[in-house]
């Protein structure tokens, strides 16, 4: 017998058919399917007890109830209540995103102070008590007045504990960050005399006439205006959107109005031009309840906002300015909205006013499907806090951002105003800055101008859960417990017609050795003693909300929200009684006039202007899920695309997907180019929300910020922020 | 000049002589047989032993002897929650009912009791019958509206006196119980094996209503979510 090649083959013919006869092929292949299936790396939610706990989520102003689904310990799922008034079961992107901000490797994990450029950890002890020890002696130095605050807020028991805080302290310099409700604020003011926040309602309008409002793109709270929108078509009402390009917004809208950016103030007082001259007012509403029509006539019926001249401005033609007019006019229930894009820049207060003016020249103030002034909530009354000389005399001082001034009397906050006020003068007028919320060195426009100025300031004090742009910048970093790890009263939810207040929970136990930032007030005015220890009698924030809820604490606990149902507008509280387009404060303000993108036309041919888009934030970094399903006409790798009409690109000799780079007044950036006809030529749109400096690897140097690019541009009548883009050149790279 | 010698070429040369050839044709299927013989141990032995580690459970649970004792049988710990949700093995806390101090004398008792009970320290129970990730399954769906007894996917595991070994598949990670002892597949009784295959027989034999509207059966998503 010989072993040689045949016998070789033979014994491996003998193994293949002994193989195929054994288990193992068909074995193997299905352990690796499974395998493949389930790999093992794939985080998987652990099994255990599935429980639900209703909460308020305070993500953004709206206020939403969210139902947060939980396996054992750990958050899995975020929905929407849907027994909640505002949000009735939806969610927004981030809302539903909020678990990831919980376990993101960005948080601030315990209190960090910053030494010789790096983050060290100190105890919460050492932290309050070295800032503690700082504003005494700012104190002692009679400049209490130096002390800023920054806060996304002014509502609820956090807010007007740091308020009080400052107050005690002596300095009458508490920020809320911008937004569109600045403005409508003050127009509600100024007409209605009364104080309080503009709901829409928008579920109950059937024209809806908006002016480059993005409802669809975080305009207000989002759930709400999509269920508004959806209702609209319900009622075969119409929904026209007037804005420079083919927002989301614009691309679901009955109609599209392709106008000049800026130009939003000019077609309302345009349309208000043709409602007057033609008589198509609702008159008994305007003779009933309102004052000052002459005035407005005076104003509105000049050469420039006639059809003509508002075609020129806005780009429409005049036949369209006129029928939209009418259309408006002759719905049931019309309603205008403004604040660009999420209305995160509150825009020009005359702008507003238009708006305002032309909702009630249809009767559409403070009845269904109208604008609403909800009122602020009153639950906190606290006692008036005892103040000492150098607290009052503190007070006196006039506020660093000139709200409430001889030229501004009836701006509350101007964030925006900030960074000039801090770059005047040897040292900047502001030595401690706190910030809660708003994130201030991201979401200010101005580029390093206003990022030099923020860094004048020699303390600053970040409260972010999160390592963002201003806690990288801060000095030093006291976290706050995320949205799901903490107690909050949510007073009033953005845009919604009734007052509701709703009250977040911790979900979870906190993960981190963080501090709720009302505790840390509280712990700093121990610190401090005297009068201003006198002013906080509570042990700690969740003591100071039970108490100052009273009775409604318990039901809030058990329902997590209340909504006034049966919520009627009150009456117009001007001397007058009436809505006045017309008095004494109005007539003081600057006159309209359409603020022009600024640089030189001749050096910047081409305008930039920013948009919003729902799967990006502003002040707060994106979670992950929203970067991962921004679209590539947004984000392409890790570069930011801007749109341009194909016939700006032809004249700049770009093609598609070209690498080009953008300069404004402010600074230049590489981008890529994407080619749409959705956006009017000469313009070049840019998403707001990415470029961002700190955050983490999902988020982090991702595109370029819009707002360095841009400039901050004052409204003359209010002092507002109301720049909604900046002349730029875009060149090949 | 000289012939070679060697006899080899020659052979070669003259293939299927005779003898030579038998001899030949008897290597091959001798190999062969080697060879079939060789795979099919490395197949049925072999690779079996290879593919499964085997682990103790951390405590040696005796079913038989608790079930004499509790009063609704195996849902005396193996409980649905309020939420319709299978609680599955039992956690610390339930064990602490009874055993927060030994009630025996019994090694094991006072062992899980020391090593568990008073650090407070959740047993990591390995679970035979843990299916993938991938799958989903409802005990509410088939025990309350399907009226099904542990034992038929279970077996008589309340009868056990002693937890035998776990093996779990070092390719998968998943219990050897999912593809049952058997490794050819063979199964005898209802429980002994939990592939889908054993899932669908079941649905078709009890005419399941089908979860996809083209073919009536159940539709892939009833399980796979």
């Amino acid at each position: 017998m010989k072993i040689d090649r045949r016998s070789f083959l033979a014994f491996v013919l003998g193994g293949a058919a002994g193989t195929a006869l054994s288990p193992l092929p068909w074995k193997l292949t299905d352990d690796i399917s499974i395998w493949t299936q389930n790999w093992p790396w794939t985080p998987v939610p652990p099994k255990g007890e599935t429980t639900y706990v209703d909460s308020t989520c305070t993500l953004c102003p709206g206020g939403c109830g969210i139902r947060v689904r939980r396996v054992e310990d750990r958050v899995v799922k975020i929905e929407g209540r849907n027994d909640h008034p505002v949000n009735r079961g939806g969610i927004c992107p981030l809302g539903a995103a909020g678990a990831q901000l919980l376990y993101s490797p960005w948080r601030v994990r315990q209190p960090l102070k910053k030494m010789d450029g790096r983050f060290v950890p100190v105890s919460w002890e050492q932290a309050i008590g070295e800032i503690a020890g700082v504003l005494r002696e700012l104190r002692e130095a009679g400049t209490p007045e130096a002390v800023a605050w920054i806060a996304d807020t002014d509502r609820g028991t956090t807010a007007e504990l740091c308020r009080r805080f400052l107050t005690v302290y002596g300095s009458p310099n508490f920020i809320r960050t911008p937004c569109a409700q600045d403005a409508w604020e003050t127009a509600l003011y100024l007409t209605q005399g009364q104080r309080a926040t503009a709901g829409f309602d928008l579920e109950r309008a059937t024209f809806l006439l908006s002016l480059g409002s993005g409802l669809l793109e975080g305009w207000g709270t989002p759930p709400f205006v999509f269920r508004a929108r959806g209702a609209l078509k319900d009622n075969n009402g119409r929904f026209v959107q007037a804005e420079a390009r083919l927002s989301k917004t614009a691309a679901k809208a009955d109609q599209w109005l392709p106008i000049l950016p800026g130009s939003e103030g000019t077609l309302a007082f345009g349309l208000i031009h043709v409602l007057l001259k033609e008589g198509r007012e609702r008159k008994p509403f305007v003779a009933a309840h309102t004052a000052g029509l002459e005035e407005l006539k005076r104003q509105a019926l000049q050469e420039a906002f006639s059809p003509e001249a508002v075609a020129q401005a806005t780009g429409l033609e005049a036949k369209a300015v006129v029928e939209l007019a009418r259309a408006f006019a002759a719905a049931e229930r019309p309603l205008a909205v403004c604040g660009r894009g999420a209305g995160r820049v509150p825009g020009g207060l005359q702008e507003t006013l238009a708006v305002h003016f032309l909702n009630a020249l249809v009767g559409s103030v403070n009845v269904e499907g109208g604008v609403i002034a909800v009122p602020e909530p009153e639950y906190i009354r606290w006692p008036e806090p005892e103040m000492d000389a150098v607290a009052s005399k503190g007070m006196q001082t006039p506020r660093v951002d000139g709200a409430g001034s001889e030229r501004y009397p009836h701006a509350r906050y101007l964030l925006n105003r900030l960074p000039e006020a801090l770059l005047q003068g040897d040292r900047p007028a502001v030595r401690v800055l706190f910030v809660s919320g708003g994130n201030p060195f991201y979401s200010l426009a101005g580029g390093e101008r206003t990022e030099k100025a923020l860094a004048r300031i020699p303390l600053i004090v970040s409260f972010s859960p999160f390592l963002d742009e201003t806690a990288a910048a801060a000095h030093y970093i006291l976290p706050a417990p995320t949205h799901l790890e903490r107690w909050e009263d949510v007073p009033g939810a953005a845009g919604y017609p009734k007052p509701v207040v709703g009250l977040a929970r911790p979900v979870v136990p906190p993960r981190f050795a963080t501090m709720p930032t009302a505790d840390v007030v509280l712990r700093l005015a121990r610190r401090l003693g005297g009068p201003i220890r006198a002013a906080f009698p509570w042990e700690s924030h969740e003591a100071c909300l039970r108490q100052t809820l009273g009775p409604a604490w318990e039901t809030l606990r058990r329902k997590g929200f209340a909504v006034e149902e049966g919520f009627k507008p009150q009456p117009f509280e001007t001397a007058s009684r009436k809505f006045e387009f017309a008095n004494a404060d109005l007539k003081r303000l600057a006159a309209f006039r359409p603020l022009p993108a600024p640089g030189d036309p001749g050096a910047f041919k081409l305008t930039l202007v920013p948009f919003d888009t729902l799967r990006l934030t502003a002040a707060l970094g994106a979670p992950p899920f929203l970067v991962k399903a921004l679209e590539s006409e947004i984000l392409l790798k890790n570069d930011i695309r801007v749109e341009i009409h194909p016939q700006t690109a032809r004249d700049l000799g770009l093609a598609d997907g070209a690498d080009a780079r953008i300069t404004t007044p402010q600074g230049s950036a590489r981008v890529k180019v994407y080619l749409t006809e959705g956006i009017r030529p000469g313009l070049v749109g840019m998403a707001r929300g990415l470029g961002r400096g700190a955050h983490d690897r999902y988020l982090a140097g991702k595109g370029v910020s819009a707002n360095r690019l841009l400039a901050l541009v004052e409204d003359p009548s209010s002092g507002l922020e109301a720049g909604w883009g900046i002349r730029a050149r875009l060149e090949r790279a | 000049m000289e012939e070679p010698k060697s006899s080899a070429p020659s052979s070669r040369s003259e293939p299927g002589q005779g003898g030579q050839g038998d001899g030949a044709g008897g290597a091959i299927i001798l190999f062969f047989i080697l060879g079939l013989a060789a795979s099919l141990l490395v197949g049925w032995v072999a690779f079996p032993a290879l593919l499964y580690s085997e682990k103790r459970q951390p405590v040696d649970f005796n079913h038989a002897l608790h079930n004499e004792i509790v009063d609704h049988g195996c849902a005396s710990c193996h409980f649905f929650r309020a939420d319709g949700g299978f609680s599955g093995a039992p956690k610390l806390a339930q064990c602490i009912e009874c055993h927060r101090e030994a009630n025996s004398d019994d090694p094991e008792e006072i062992r899980f009791v020391e090593e568990y009970v008073k650090p407070g320290r959740e047993v990591p129970w390995l679970v035979y019958a843990r299916q993938p990730d991938c799958v989903f399954f409802s005990h509410a769906a088939h025990v309350r509206l399907g009226g099904i007894d542990c034992a038929v996917c279970h077996g008589p595991m309340g009868e056990s006196t002693s937890l035998r070994p776990y093996q779990e598949n070092r390719i998968t990670g998943y219990s050897r119980d999912i593809w049952g002892w058997n490794i050819a597949g063979i199964k005898r009784n209802s429980w002994d094996r939990m592939k889908m295959d054993d899932c669908a027989e079941c649905h078709a034999q009890a005419r399941v209503p089908g979860g996809s509207v083209q073919t009536q059966k159940d539709g892939c998503f009833v399980c796979h979510k």
